[in-house]
């Protein structure tokens, strides 16, 4: 706090004095994708649960502004752009929060403290997380182009 | 009346025994998750999505609806827990973090309830009058 401590010393914990390791990122990134998929994707889930619901109309302009409008207007043209972005982002969330907290849960237990143990997973769950959306978005992409 | 004793002087401070119920809750609701949240995402990645028909039979299969209610327990529970932990980190003043913990509660139940009425109605609408006749 003074600036005359040994550069060694440990440092309380804002981003943006905190230097940057996979375990730190993955523990940031825990948070974010969960708060994301907490606001954003929950209420994406209840908006589509709601039109599924009020009935086959109600459904297909949920449809028509989220994913694709046959008849699209310019509205439209930018919220199924937006749409899909949203969409892509909460599978990354989804996967990286999923992930993560699987290395929460291995953490809990005891396990996976040594260093190199813990940066290699850290490192994997980001790995892991940024193949399995590809990998998610290459089947949905496929379906549509096929179908 | 003294200040008390030492020990009851910090009791019902520090955790209150609550951090590791809070701590335990997580993990639980995150299993729930686990097992929930799959099966959501491996029905959506089948289901024909556009088509609504085909998504509302679905949903009203009994064992359908009942896994979505749970899903919408588990996952706003967990959601509760992780943004109140949010909340508690980031904002800061007494007035505004007892606003923000109130409004998270609010968005947490209204929003469960809102899921699982969705639910009930799609799983319990009279066959006889279609999709959404009620």
């Amino acid at each position: 706090m003074a600036g005359n401590e040994p550069n060694a010393r440990p440092r309380s914990p804002h981003l943006q004095v905190y230097k940057w390791t996979p375990a730190m990122a993955v523990s940031i990134f825990h948070r974010v994708s969960g708060d994301g998929l907490a606001i954003v994707g929950a209420c994406m889930f209840l908006w589509w649960l709601g039109a599924l619901a009020a009935g086959p109309e109600a459904y297909a302009a949920f449809i028509a502004c989220v994913w694709h409008d046959p008849d699209a207007g310019t509205a439209h043209q930018v919220t199924n752009i937006l749409g899909k972005i949203v969409l892509i982002g909460l599978t990354w969330a989804f996967f990286q929060h999923l992930f993560s907290g699987l290395r929460h849960f291995v953490l809990d237990a005891g396990a996976g403290y040594e260093l190199k143990t813990n940066k290699l997973w850290s490192t994997l769950v980001f790995v892991g997380a940024l193949f399995a959306t590809a990998a998610t978005w290459l089947y949905i992409l496929q379906g549509t182009f096929n179908g | 009346m003294g200040n008390g004793t030492r020990l009851g002087r910090v009791r019902g401070l520090g955790s209150s025994h609550h951090g590791s119920g809070h701590w335990l809750q997580q993990r639980l609701t995150a299993l729930g998750n686990i097992l929930l949240v799959g099966f959501l995402f491996v029905s959506l990645m089948r289901l024909p999505l556009a088509d609504h028909g085909a998504v509302l039979r679905w949903a009203s299969n009994p064992t359908v609806a009942l896994a979505l209610i749970l899903m919408l327990v588990s996952v706003f529970w967990h959601l509760r827990l992780g943004l109140q932990v949010m909340i508690e980190d980031y904002v800061h003043g007494e007035a505004t973090r007892l606003l923000a913990l109130v409004v998270l509660n609010f968005y947490a139940i209204g929003g469960a309830a809102y899921g699982i009425f969705a639910i009930v109605r799609i799983a319990l609408a009279p066959a006889a009058l279609g999709p959404g006749g009620m």
